[in-house]
């Protein structure tokens, strides 16, 4: 490690991989940390990707690709059930990746584009100059590196301690986390071209349970409840552990996987001066999907794209770097995570009932008519009172 | 105060994300806690851990 870089980006996740190819490809020095001594491990996450989504940012290749899904199955908690095919599930469908791998194969197009890595490294501080960022001192190996940056950008995930340290409240209130355990379970019968979605308050409190195949008979099977629902004996483990003990007794488990995912609203700001703040570590995860890798790609690159003019125009003060923030809630993505994030409100205040008939009223749809729109208007059939609520859902009819 | 069981955790950083204090961190896999800012009546990692791995008692 040098002394100072144009940029620096915290964590080596796709976010932050992301990241430091795109300011390395442009020309600019970049040093990424990972705290981890290995890339891509442990796995905290269930690995569906939208098929779009990921040619934005990589050729498909099967060294990454565990199983391409083209079904959406929406189950309901008497068991009912709805499908939606291919172009109507959007972006539920697509792709489940092989994390492990793909997330070594974004670090290595970093390291390709010029960017020097650094694993087992570990931001423990911002430095600060008044409020401004000035770059961060990294722990590894037990020594300490004084690492001076022009921008760092914070991609530390859903810890998000970086813009924390810096000032920035990015703390996830415990009613906007969902909290998942997931199993690898292998040889079971499924359909592996299917995503399976399971919604039940009472299975699954304010969250849903997936089914993500990833070929030869094996799935990511997960649960996330809500924060506030989790607790000594309902924890997203003992839900996973019932779902499994009931639909799944003979599946052969051979890994656990935690993590928590934030459905809360996006920071307010995330830029200030000499910080970007990317990804899960900006909330960024889709509030109702809990999809976070797309957009932590999409922010990642926006991210180091502003960083490099930034550089290049010799002002890295907030006021030039909130052209970023502007940028993403601008974007498909920004208005997308207003939209789910209305959803998500309505969502949590439907029942087990009002669920049952949400899915048997999509069951006699076409398949062509059933859009986000549809389901918000199958929503507030079944909850006139949430559209005085919540204008932000009316908004979303017209 | 809390108690971490390290054999139980699965370094997710669930409750980091959710201190109020920013008293826990994931150093390379371990959660660790900072024992002068965690606030012994609070109890919101202990709620949300998806397994369980942080014990809290009154004490």
């Amino acid at each position: 490690m040098n002394g100072s870089y144009d940029v620096l980006v915290v964590g080596g996740g796709p976010g932050g991989a992301v990241a430091a190819r795109t300011a390395a490809e442009a020309g600019l020095s970049v040093l990424l940390v990972e705290k981890r001594p290995a890339i891509g491990v442990p796995v905290r996450c269930a690995e569906g990707i939208g098929k779009d989504h990921l040619l934005e940012f990589i050729e498909p290749d099967p060294k990454f690709i565990s199983a391409e899904i083209d079904t959406a199955v929406f189950v309901g908690p008497d068991g009912e059930n709805f499908t939606l095919k291919s172009r109507s599930a959007g972006e539920l469908i697509g792709y489940t990746l092989n994390r492990k791998v793909f997330d070594r194969e974004l670090i290595w197009k970093a390291a390709e584009a010029g960017a020097e890595i650094q694993t087992h490294a570990r931001a423990a501080e911002p430095i600060l100059e008044g409020d401004r960022i000035c770059g961060a001192v990294i722990e590894q190996h037990g020594k300490r590196f004084t690492i001076r940056a022009k921008v760092v950008i914070a991609a530390d995930g859903v810890e998000s301690k970086f813009a924390k340290w810096a000032g920035i409240d990015t703390t996830i209130p415990l009613s906007e986390i969902e909290t998942c355990a997931q199993y690898v379970v292998n040889d079971i019968d499924i359909d592996e071209k299917a995503n399976r979605f399971s919604f039940s308050f009472e299975d699954a409190p304010g969250g849903y349970i997936w089914v993500f195949p990833k070929g030869n008979r094996c799935a990511n099977i997960g649960v996330g409840i809500l924060g506030t629902k989790s607790g000594e004996g309902c924890r997203a483990r003992d839900y996973l552990d019932r779902f499994i003990e009931k639909n799944y007794p003979n599946g052969k488990i051979t890994e656990l996987i935690v993590g928590g995912i934030s459905v809360c609203r996006p920071l307010a700001e995330t830029a200030a001066d000499g910080l970007l703040i990317t990804g899960d570590a900006a909330r960024l995860s889709d509030p109702l999907t809990g999809c976070g890798i797309y957009n932590a790609m999409f922010s990642g690159k926006l991210a180091a794209e502003t960083a490099v003019s930034a550089v290049k125009n010799g002002d890295t003060s907030k006021k030039a770097l909130m052209a970023y923030d502007k940028a993403w809630r601008e974007s498909g993505m920004g208005k997308a995570l207003v939209r789910n994030y209305a959803v998500k409100e309505a969502f949590l205040h439907l029942n087990d009932d009002k669920l049952n008939s949400i899915i048997h009223s999509m069951q006699n749809r076409k398949i062509e008519e059933i859009s986000v729109r549809n389901l918000v208007i199958a929503i507030l059939n079944e909850n006139p009172q949430l559209a005085k609520e919540m204008p932000a859902l009316l908004e979303l009819m017209r | 105060m809390i108690t971490i069981r390290r054999d139980v955790c699965g370094y997710c950083g669930a409750c980091v994300s959710v201190c109020p204090r920013g008293a826990l961190e994931l150093i390379d896999a371990y959660l660790s806690v900072d024992e002068t800012a965690c606030k012994p009546k609070c109890k919101i990692c202990h709620t949300v851990c998806p397994l369980g791995a942080i014990l809290w008692s009154e004490e």
